[in-house]
């Protein structure tokens, strides 16, 4: 079995392996809900850091909780622990960031009950100087909290090791999207989303050694279709790997990303300093921005523009889950980016579920059009 | 035959000068900028107040600038549109839209005339991502510069929030240094503080008077307070604002002595928790027909008002400024008054954590002796909606009563007006409220 075939595996069973993980370590499972998570810390702490997500089915549980105009991937997540399915999580953690993922998070506090319960509040005046000491205060309380939870001490040896491991599943990742720079790439956007979505919800020592397997496979292989358009995604959140398998499949190849599914939530490393938590609030502060914790859009849409530039993307497909402000604050500014590089937009919004029939249509019609303009 | 009491009413005396000067508030944002003031574009929740330390300025808050414009849909409708052809969506911020719209259509709502050209913005981050983009938007549209304050510090919180109130008093350190680089001028703490102290004083007394209408009849009902709010609202930091609130809640005292109603036909008290649909007041005067008044709104108790929430206690009392609490210091200089405001935004129920909001709701309630509450299924502000299923929920679990209906606040193409009546109607006869006879 390929290494891909093996996150694929993962996650379909993504429940069943963590329940597998407690089973054979006797450790915990947390639960996070945002990418500013900062899951170095509660890896340090022996708990297995699983990222909530949804599953994209047809939903009403949660029309009971959260009003219909909040973001679909907070009602789908929230629909998860509504139905049981995180049943063997021993805590819940959630990092300031949009209203809508709040709602996730306030609603499953109060109505699916778990052990331990942990929010850091992040300072989103990311651009202020004051925010990285700020940060590294809430990761000083949130390691007590864990170890008061786990009733283990969180050495500064726990947190080199984590550190470690996580910028090395980061530099392992990265290495992949290189692969991806190639006029043939060896591997699709729909792998690189389930390589990137299996590394937030495995033991990161498991994925780093998956990584390494995969970057050996990608060396020598040559891929069996045609790449076609070579397409960029750029939007907020998101997990639909059926979904961009079906857009592959009409001719183009998902050659680099940014959302939190991919580039956004690895790019960044941790710098070591002698003080364990400061390079880590330092990370989190300072890394590729979601809309949600900044004003200065510059410095995404600058960072966005370069990614398309150095992966030689032909055209882009600029989505957003809808009803998420703060992408759709960002959509026409990346729009007039993109233009100004002469790189075809198509932008489509996602829900819950999608008309995939439609959305087909679209694709092809931009596809066409994109490849007479760049062909 | 019922009978029904019907209460004595009479005009607010300080009606006329409540008037001039919301009027003078709103001709300042239209001649200030002539006379050489500064001009800043913010949040109604920013501490404004601390501008005065640059001296004469005016400061249009976005919000009431787009629910004015929301409340005329001859304009908004027009703004509205030119955001959209901009490409921004329409579910997002109502009055964000409102006030784009009015910025790219180059009209300032309150003259038809040109859209002012701020010299900074200086807003707060209160609403996740929201403001912040807002502004920004406006600050590359205009080329003007951009500063704000991270200050919403409180909510969920679970560890210790001493540094998050140093970061938030560091953060208005840093834009004093700021605003005085951008503009050339020499910030004076002393008209700060001045500014400030009148600014905590005011929310104090705006809070007094909320809560007063918790009488039997209520003295002011909710369109007039909205009439009145903007005193609050845009002239907080500024002393003729006391001296004027200072009078209503004297009259308002004098009319609970006297029993003199808002509605005289009083005899069903509702109450809200998120601003109106401001294209849809009439939606308040017409069911007055059933004797249904509408006591307040949360939101306007807490924002441009302050009230100290004792929650064991099931009491809301009104708000001492922040120097008469005890363990508070006197405000000398300007790390004195940025340390304050940090620590006064922390504590202000603004800010409150969901949970204890919820306590508070039930809280404001019994002590506005309502009947009900009307919640606002608001499209137009996703942080104000994303909760309130779970709100209706506690409330009804504390035995109270909740009519909802689904809306925009600030777009007048977002609300079914009929539909809402009739909803309301149905609510009103579920509780035995029949319209009343001859109206």
């Amino acid at each position: 079995m390929s290494a891909i075939e093996k996150f694929e595996e993962i996650l379909e069973n993504r429940h069943q392996y963590a329940k597998d993980w407690k089973k054979q370590t006797g450790g915990k499972v947390t639960g996070w809900l945002c990418t500013y998570s900062p899951v170095e810390l509660i890896y340090a702490a022996g708990m297995l850091p699983v990222r909530i997500l949804g599953t994209h089915e047809v939903q009403d549980i949660t029309d009971r909780y959260l009003f219909p105009t909040v973001c679909p991937f907070s009602r789908d997540a929230l629909a998860q622990g509504l139905k049981g399915r995180y049943d063997y999580l021993d805590g819940l953690t959630m990092t300031r960031t949009c209203s809508h993922v709040q709602g996730t998070f306030d609603n499953w506090r109060n109505y699916v009950p778990v052990p331990f319960i942990h929010y850091t509040w992040f300072p989103c005046h990311r651009e202020s100087p004051r925010a990285i000491p700020c940060l590294r205060e809430e990761l000083f309380a949130l390691k007590q909290a864990i170890e008061n939870f786990t009733g283990k001490t969180v050495s500064d040896e726990d947190l080199d090791k984590a550190i470690e491991l996580y910028n090395t599943n980061r530099k392992l990742m990265r290495r992949v999207y290189e692969f991806r720079k190639s006029d043939d790439p060896p591997i699709t956007g729909a792998e690189a989303m389930e390589m990137v979505v299996a590394s937030q919800l495995m033991d990161v020592v498991e994925h780093n050694k998956l990584l390494e397997e995969l970057v050996a496979e990608l060396a020598d292989k040559k891929p069996d279709r045609d790449t076609g358009l070579r397409l960029m995604m750029v939007g907020s959140e998101m997990d639909d790997i059926v979904f961009v398998r079906m857009l592959e499949e009409l001719g183009c190849t998902v050659v680099i990303d940014e959302h939190c599914t991919g580039s956004r939530y690895f790019w960044d490393d941790i710098v070591p300093q002698e003080d364990r938590l400061a390079p880590i609030a330092d990370r989190y502060v300072t890394r590729w921005p979601c809309p949600a914790v900044s004003s200065e859009f510059n410095d995404r849409g600058d960072r966005i523009i370069q990614h398309a530039l150095d992966w030689n993307v032909q055209g882009v497909l600029l989505y957003q889950q809808k009803f998420c402000d703060p992408h759709e604050f960002d959509i026409p500014m990346l729009q007039k980016m993109f233009r100004e590089q002469d790189i075809p937009i198509l932008v489509l919004e996602f829900d819950v579920t999608i008309p995939f029939g439609q959305f087909r249509t679209r694709i092809e019609a931009f596809l066409e059009m994109a490849e007479i303009e760049v062909f | 035959m019922t009978t029904h009491v019907k209460y004595k009413t009479k005009p607010l005396d300080c009606w006329q000068w409540g008037k001039e000067l919301r009027l003078e508030a709103y001709q300042d944002l239209i001649t200030g900028y002539e006379q050489g003031k500064l001009l800043v574009l913010g949040c109604a929740a920013s501490p404004y107040g601390m501008l005065a330390g640059l001296g004469d300025f005016v400061f249009l808050a976005g919000e009431p600038y787009g629910a004015s414009i929301a409340a005329d849909p001859p304009f908004s409708i027009p703004c509205m549109e030119a955001y959209e052809a901009k490409g921004y969506s329409r579910d997002m911020c109502g009055y964000m839209r409102n006030f784009l719209g009015s910025m790219y259509l180059n009209k300032y709502y309150f003259t038809g005339g040109q859209f002012p050209k701020f010299d900074f913005i200086w807003g707060v981050r209160h609403c996740p991502a929201g403001h912040p983009k807002w502004h920004q938007i406006v600050s590359e549209h205009q080329g003007v510069p951009m500063n704000y304050i991270d200050d919403e510090t409180m909510l969920s919180a679970d560890g210790d929030p001493q540094h998050r109130v140093d970061y938030v008093a560091g953060q208005y350190l840093d834009s004093i240094e700021w605003m005085e680089k951008v503009t050339g001028r020499t910030f004076d703490d002393e008209k700060a503080i001045e500014a400030m102290r009148n600014y905590f004083c005011n929310e104090a007394l705006w809070g007094e008077i909320c809560l007063l209408n918790g009488t039997v009849p209520a003295p002011l009902d909710i369109k007039s307070m909205f009439a009145l709010m903007p005193i609050s609202m845009l002239r907080r930091h500024e002393k003729v604002a006391t001296q004027f609130l200072e009078m209503l809640r004297d009259e308002m005292k004098d009319r609970i002595t006297n029993q003199i109603a808002a509605v005289p036909t009083e005899r069903y008290r509702m109450t809200m928790l998120t601003p109106p649909p401001w294209s849809f007041l009439k939606i308040f005067r017409y069911l007055e027909n059933f004797g249904v008044v509408f006591i307040g709104t949360y939101v306007y108790l807490i924002n441009s008002g302050e009230v100290k929430f004792l929650l064991d206690e099931g009491k809301v009392l009104p708000a001492t400024v922040p120097e008469e609490r005890p363990g508070w210091p006197q405000i000398k200089n300007r790390e004195d008054l940025c340390r304050t405001v940090a620590r006064w935004r922390a504590e202000h129920p603004f800010q409150s954590h969901l949970d204890t909001r919820k306590k508070e709701f039930v809280i404001l309630f019994r002590h506005w002796k309502g009947d009900a509450y009307l919640l606002l299924l608001n499209r137009g502000c996703v942080p104000m909606t994303t909760n309130m299923y779970d709100f209706q929920r506690d409330l009804q679990k504390h035995g109270i009563p909740v009519a909802m209906f689904e809306g925009n606040f600030a777009d007048c193409r977002d609300i079914d007006e009929t539909g809402v009546l009739d909803r309301l109607e149905a609510f009103l006869e579920g509780q035995g409220i029949q319209k009343l006879p001859g109206l």
